[in-house]
């Protein structure tokens, strides 16, 4: 038994491989479109969305697990990427769809009109009908894909610039990265943030273009496209931990003073996988929103990133297949108790209605996993057989 | 791992059973989150209805059967928990979602799969679709006959309009901002002000509204202000010794249910505008508070929303009994103009535009936390697009006879099939 | 105390009505116009309240205190209005003068009237000529506060009486205030008027401004040639550039943005209207429209339709119709400039006395000054109540994370379990005083044992690693949180401060602070006292210190670390206990209360300074200045004020990582 695990391990990038592509053909010769339609349209959804969140938690892995940065913030670059790809969603959307309509009139519509339609059609709900101004490039997904990675790099270089520079570390940088999302989050609420406010954007999983395919279609393809990514994250992590590059990485982690000693830019280093892991934790939101159909601010509030610093923990940081059980293992337990699926348990004169009870089991497990168990679930498992030798 | 996702999703799988024989009516209320204080009662409000209906022998013969999902007070799990409602239990109504925003969350999947869907609350109007049922107020049913209280009973000259910042309160505000312009009131006496959810620093905004007063004419609160944010404010206006006769403040959003939660010693003579109050006087409504109380326990209240879903499902059962189905596209075509007695006295009808037509009630805060009826209409029908505003006075909603809830009167065409979320 | 005065003055006209003589008139009179009383509106109950005051007054005054009471009823069937006598399942209905019995009815046979409070209102402006002269003083002052809301100009004359009649001091100062509003407003005289309002120079009372702003009512905007000579002229107006001041002048457009008066557009129509321009401006939508009836085939006027997709060929098209006179001509823009600058707007006052208004303009100047410093003033006190209460959230941490270093994300839920505590404690103790006195002390120790219990299972083995600590102290507060919406549920709680503490210390009708929110200062005060106190004065203060220095040498010396961090965490987390209840207090009890402070107070404690509680008060003072003054560049926008304190934070610590209070020396190490 040790020694199959510990092959396993050695050898996961390949089986890391086979195990994802078996799973997307397994879960796409189930399917409604492809397959007998045993798994539903609602858990491919369901399973695609998880595939995005293991990305991002591979990426707060790497960040944190691997570099010591323990990033209150990626969840809230996961959201920019969402919010990013939404524009265009949203507006291309109601583009034709006001196109259609306007061809009802006897005029054709001048580009005044035409915008304002757009725009009243956007911002009607919330009380405007002006296109703002960061909308300018909401009509070209090539340019709204670049925003994807542009803006939350961006961002993540000036914050991550400023703040290593400054030499801010462990949990002042995680308490400022905290202020960052907050900071955020209270932006997009603002209904003059120009993105629609609380109420965020929506309808984002009908794909402009092509709607005919239906949502059975356009989810598999999305599961699909999510796994590919993970895989080839996985990769690129991989190999990046592998080289010198990632010892480098682990030493920071493990004594920052002493690889500063040793002659090497630590700051840059810290803050080239700052930027990348919030590049790859947005291009893995604007995978999950048109799968999530709405984005708002309340996806980017603090307590969404701490709960993904929680999923890597429990899985088990500073290993890639950690963050990745970690995030489908609680993800999906999350939805699954939180469904009203679980059993209750009665227990004489009180019931334990999982609905209610799940939270806390999740917090106090989540301590005990912290305090027992440093590398998480994996962790854990490793110690069981180690103990079993 | 692959074991362990098979696990998992094998729980997904023999949670699914379908009964042939019953109808299933899907709850898609948060049980958790930060919506679950007001929705946990509408989902205890449904499953008392169903046993009752189900005592009474269901409808056609068939049992009905509740489907409990909890969406937790997440916009994107509306729409998931709908999809899983239709296509997975195949549930052939649902009642359901609080706020604006879940409400467009769950839209489009609906509107995809040809759902059907009652939505309970008073929202801001602006939208009718095809496949939901809206038994809450619009705003000629709630904000418009309040402001004309204001208006015409009080003689209001200058408007507060406090709002948190989302989608109810800024197109309430749009309109009546509108509304009163067309009146005669100056913009410069419309004050407008959006705080965020869950506000509690209101010294300022509150001193704001006082210092309106200084031009000398009389000043009046909307507010749109919703959930734990309105225990702050009032708890600021009392303290600030601001009471009803000087500046009375009308609420859309503070039912029974959320003054509960309050000491309303200093809030009496307060407003709030609903279509139904507990207070009122019915010998149906006595019944349902009785039944109500002796299900949930003594102390709870009922409220506007509750009664929404009360009419909603009665006008649901009628309608499948008329139409002898449950297919959506039958039952949707037997809605139109089912009647039904209301909880205040009268009768609803269901129109043509999934709107219904309500009394609209202005009561008085009392020291119990009840409301004291002071102003009630007749039937007022819902209007799904406002004349208040120019972009939507040439629009109207006629599912029965155009088939289209966006039509343009001055082009004599239907804008658009799907709704804008 | 209002409530059981009221049962006399009613006992006291139950007992003593004389045989009235208008009894059965008046009887007629209600029958005549029950419909109108029943359902009465603001628009309907004039008249009545004209006719109604032919009656003896006694009677009129009685009926009106009753109907605007709400103790008035009518039997559902014949619309009579009575009083009723309420009995155990039924009523005992009695006419007004409540000797006559009319009958024993069945409760849902009887409806109560419901006047709504516009009405109240009006029948209040009535009863105060009844109730002015009497002879209770409770009453008489009742009738003068009513009268502060609503005066009319037959009050002019009562007040005069009354004012003169009055033999209580501290009445007739506020009688002498209001006689002052009715002259300003509806005396005849000048001379009186100026003089009135020369007095009221420097008194910043909203009712003084009040009745200012009115005589300085102005018209809409008027048109003409050239100014009228004759009118008291308020303002000039430049379309499409003044705006209307409150006080009647013009001004220019400023940072705020405001809306101009009149655009010159509107101003053009407005020309039209009055017939000083024939042409009618053709508006884009109008010119779509004709354009849209001209269509003929595919083109109109010889221009495809497809190429109508801007503004400037629509234009075109159109001018084309025009020459073959299908349409009215168009007015370019140029044109209607041009128009609208031929005339002069204007709106003049409605007050005919310029003297008048000059004086009330200068007045009104004066005390304008002094409401700006007011505002200043009240400015610097919202700074400083809400550095208080951020001082009160974070003052826990500052021992907890700033002197111990550990990071407790919990530390917000332990605030909520104090709020919930000041909560049971209500439920138990009705007495709020008392109840108070009691959850304060015990909120404390509740959380000072959560605190301790807390810190022996999960932060003991976690001292080395502030991270993981960090993240394990979230699991308990997710737990923690969710425990209580379990038990208390997601609904709001109250809890409610005692009297003493209700309402505010006002100063000015500008200036008041609610004395809530100075308890909140005043108890972060004690706080900060109490917590130098112990830090500095007393052995566990000195040990604590001197453990989270050097901990292997502090053991040596004899202390025993795990004690002393045992009894540093529990005070702190007691500290936040204790301000939990004050938090309660001024905003709602709810599970989430706590998370809504967590990340403002970490930010407190690391603006101000790990490890100094001084830093602390300087990290909340300056939170809290900030979040304000730019709150009030931009007043309706709470949450920007918020992102922007955030995002200043952010970049202070970058340029100042250890905070405003860094410590010194060996202490300074991480």
């Amino acid at each position: 038994m040790t020694n199959s695990i510990n092959d396993l391990l050695a050898r996961h990038t390949l089986i890391f491989t086979i195990v994802i592509v078996m799973f997307s053909l397994f879960i796409t010769f189930f399917s409604e479109p492809y397959g007998n339609g045993l798994i539903s349209t609602s858990f491919v959804k369901t399973l695609g969305k998880t595939v995005c969140l293991c990305i991002i938690a591979l990426a707060m892995d790497v960040v944190w697990g691997y570099c010591g940065i323990l990033s209150l913030g990626h969840f809230a670059f996961f959201g920019l990427g969402g919010y990013m790809i939404g524009m265009w969603l949203m507006y291309e959307r109601t583009a034709i769809i006001v196109q259609e309509a306007a061809t009802n009139e006897l005029l054709p519509l001048t580009e005044t009109e035409l915008s304002n339609a757009i725009g009243n059609q956007i911002f009607g709900v919330v009380g405007g009908y002006e296109i703002p101004s960061i909308w300018m490039f909401a009509d070209s997904l090539g340019l709204q894909l670049i925003l994807v990675i542009a803006v939350p790099g961006i961002l993540a270089f000036i914050f991550g610039w400023l703040a290593f520079r400054s030499r801010v570390t462990g949990v002042y940088l995680s308490i400022l990265t905290q202020a960052l999302t907050l900071a955020l989050s209270l932006y997009l609420f603002q209904n003059d943030s120009g993105l629609r406010g609380n109420n965020g954007l929506s309808g984002l999983q009908n794909i402009p273009g092509i709607e005919y395919l239906g949502q059975e279609v356009i989810s598999i393809g999305f599961f699909w496209v999510s796994c590919i990514f993970l895989i080839s994250i996985f990769l690129l992590f991989h190999s990046l931990m592998k080289s010198k590059f990632g010892l480098i990485i682990t030493s920071i982690r493990d004594n920052e003073t002493r690889v500063r000693f040793l002659g090497y830019n630590v700051e840059i280093y810290k803050l080239f996988i700052f930027v990348l892991t919030a590049i790859i934790s947005s291009i893995a939101g604007a995978l999950y929103y048109p799968q999530a159909g709405i984005i708002n601010p309340a996806e980017l509030a603090p307590i969404a990133s701490i709960y993904l610093a929680v999923w890597v923990a429990i899985g088990g940081r500073g290993k890639l297949y950690g963050a990745i059980i970690g995030a489908a293992f609680v993800s999906l337990f999350s939805s699954w108790f939180t469904g009203g699926q679980a059993p209750d348990i009665p227990l004489g004169i009180f019931t334990i209605e999982w609905v209610n009870w799940w939270t806390v089991l999740l917090g106090f497990g989540f301590v005990i996993i912290t305090i027992f168990s440093e590398n998480g679930i994996i962790g854990f498992l490793r110690n069981i057989f180690v103990k079993e030798k | 791992m692959i074991k362990k996702i098979i696990v998992v999703m094998s729980f997904f799988f023999f949670s699914i059973t379908a009964y042939a024989d019953t109808i299933k009516v899907g709850i898609l209320h948060s049980l958790s989150g930060t919506m679950a204080i007001s929705e946990t009662t509408l989902k205890d409000t449904m499953l008392m209805l169903i046993d009752e209906q189900n005592e009474k022998g269901g409808i056609l013969g068939k049992k009905l059967e509740a489907v409990v999902v909890d969406p937790a007070s997440d916009w994107p799990l509306f729409a998931e928990k709908a999809r899983e409602l239709i296509t997975v239990n195949d549930v052939d109504v649902m009642f359901g979602c609080w706020t604006s925003v879940s409400r467009k969350s769950v839209l489009p999947v609906i509107e995809e799969l040809n759902g059907l869907l009652f939505y309970p609350v008073q929202y801001e109007g602006e939208e009718s679709s095809k496949n939901v049922f809206y038994t809450g107020a619009a705003p000629n049913q709630q904000a418009i006959p309040a402001t004309d209280y204001y208006l015409e009973e009080l003689g209001i000259e200058k408007f507060a309009l406090l709002g948190t910042d989302y989608v109810y309160p800024r197109t309430t505000n749009k309109i009546l901002n509108q509304y009163l312009i067309d009146k005669g009131i100056p913009e410069s006496d419309i004050f407008v002000n959006y705080t965020p959810f869950g506000h509690s620093d209101w010294s300022k905004i509150v001193a704001d509204v006082v210092a309106l007063g200084a031009d000398g004419k009389k000043v009046g609160v909307i507010s749109t202000i919703n959930g734990d944010a309105n225990i702050g404010f009032y708890k600021e206006l009392a303290a600030a010794g601001v009471n009803a006769e000087d500046i009375p403040v009308v609420a859309f959003s503070v039912g029974e249910e959320e003054l509960s939660g309050l000491d309303t010693t200093n809030l009496v003579g307060h407003l709030a505008a609903w279509n139904y109050f507990q207070s009122a006087e019915s010998d149906l409504n006595t019944a349902f508070i009785k039944n109500w109380k002796s299900t949930m326990g003594p102390e709870r209240v009922t409220n506007d929303p509750m009664e929404a879903h009360v009419i909603g499902f009665n006008m649901y059962v009628k309608a499948v009994e008329k139409a002898g189905t449950t297919d959506v596209d039958a039952v949707r075509e037997a809605m139109y103009g089912i009647t039904v007695p209301n909880l205040t006295g009268g009768t609803a009808e269901m129109l043509p535009n999934h709107h219904l037509s309500k009394p609209v009630l202005i009561g008085e805060i009392l020291e119990d936390g009840q409301f004291d009826i002071i102003s009630q209409t007749t039937e007022v029908p819902g209007d799904a697009w406002t004349d208040h505003l120019v972009e939507s006075a040439v629009l109207t909603s006629d599912w029965q006879s155009l088939g289209c809830g966006m039509y343009n009167t001055s082009t004599s065409s239907c804008v658009q099939l799907k709704s804008n979320y | 105390m209002k409530i059981k005065f009221y049962i006399i003055f009613l006992y006291v006209f139950f007992i003593n009505l004389p045989a009235v003589a208008h009894h059965d008139e008046f009887n007629i009179f209600l029958i005549e116009n029950s419909e109108n009383i029943i359902k009465s509106s603001a628009k309907t109950v004039d008249s009545i309240l004209r006719d109604i005051q032919s009656f003896d007054d006694e009677i009129v005054s009685r009926f009106l205190e009753l109907w605007k009471s709400k103790s008035l009823y009518y039997i559902k069937d014949t619309k009579q209005v009575v009083i009723v006598n309420e009995n155990e399942d039924s009523l005992d209905a009695l006419e007004i003068d409540g000797l006559t019995r009319i009958g024993n009815y069945s409760k849902k046979e009887i409806k109560k009237i419901k006047p709504n409070s516009g009405v109240r209102a009006k029948i209040d402006s009535i009863l105060v000529k009844y109730q002015i002269s009497n002879s209770d003083i409770n009453v008489r002052q009742k009738s003068i506060e009513s009268l502060k809301r609503n005066i009319q100009p037959e009050h002019l004359e009562v007040l005069q009486d009354a004012y003169i009649n009055e033999t209580d001091t501290e009445l007739k100062t506020v009688i002498d205030r209001l006689l002052k509003f009715a002259i300003v407003k509806y005396s005849d005289s000048n001379d009186k008027k100026l003089e009135i309002i020369e007095s009221f120079k420097g008194d910043t009372a909203i009712e003084i401004r009040a009745s200012l702003n009115q005589l300085l009512n102005s018209s809409e905007v008027k048109v003409g040639i050239s100014l009228p000579n004759n009118k008291n002229i308020a303002r000039v107006i430049v379309p499409g550039f003044t705006i209307k001041n409150s006080n009647g002048t013009s001004g220019t457009t400023n940072f705020f943005n405001e809306d101009v008066e009149i655009s010159i557009n509107d101003a053009y129509d407005k020309l039209y209207a009055e017939n000083l321009v024939y042409k009618k401006r053709i508006t884009q939508e109008e010119l779509k429209k004709i354009l849209e009836q001209n269509i003929s085939g595919d083109t109109i006027e010889g221009y495809s339709i497809s190429s109508l997709d801007n503004e400037q060929s629509r234009i075109a098209a159109y001018n084309k119709l025009v020459e073959n006179n299908l349409a009215p001509p168009f007015i370019s823009e140029n044109k209607i400039n041009e128009e609208v600058n031929k005339f002069i707007f204007y709106s003049i006052y409605n007050e005919t006395s310029s003297e008048v208004t000059n004086a009330a303009l200068n007045t009104l100047a004066s005390i304008n000054f002094r409401v700006q410093i007011y505002k200043y003033i009240d400015l610097l006190i919202d700074g400083l109540s809400l550095a208080s209460i951020y001082f009160l959230g974070a003052i826990g941490l500052a021992i907890t994370f700033g002197v111990m270093r550990v990071i407790n994300m919990a530390h917000g839920e332990f605030i909520m379990m104090g709020a919930y505590t000041g909560y049971v404690v209500q439920q138990f103790i009705s007495n709020h005083t008392l109840s108070l006195l009691v959850a304060l002390p015990l909120a404390f120790i509740i959380t000072f044992i959560a605190g301790v219990i807390m810190e022996r299972l999960v932060i003991r083995h976690l001292y080395r690693k502030p991270l993981d600590t960090l993240l394990a102290t979230f699991g308990i507060s997710i737990a923690l949180q969710q425990i209580a919406k379990n038990i208390f549920g997601t609904q709001a709680r109250p809890l409610t401060s005692p009297s003493w503490l209700d309402g505010s210390l006002s100063l000015s009708d500008d200036l008041s602070i609610s004395y809530i929110r100075i308890a909140i200062f005043i108890l972060s005060l004690i706080f900060l006292g109490l917590l130098l106190f112990v830090m500095n004065r007393t052995r566990l203060g000195l040990e604590t210190r001197a453990v989270t220095q050097n901990p292997v040498m502090a053991s040596n010396m004899g202390i025993n670390p795990e004690r002393i961090n045992m009894l540093t965490f529990g005070f702190g987390s007691g500290i936040a206990g204790i301000a939990g209840i004050a938090i309660g207090l001024f905003s709602k009890v709810t599970s989430e209360l706590g998370s809504e402070y967590i990340v403002q107070s970490f930010m407190t404690v690391v603006v101000g300074g790990v490890g100094n509680i001084w830093g602390t008060l300087a990290g909340a003072s300056l939170i809290g200045f900030l979040q304000k003054f730019i709150e009030w560049f931009n007043p309706s926008n709470t949450l920007a004020a918020q992102t922007y304190m955030i995002i200043f934070i952010i970049l202070f610590i970058q340029f100042r990582p250890k905070g405003i209070v860094a410590l010194k020396g060996r202490a300074a190490d991480d």
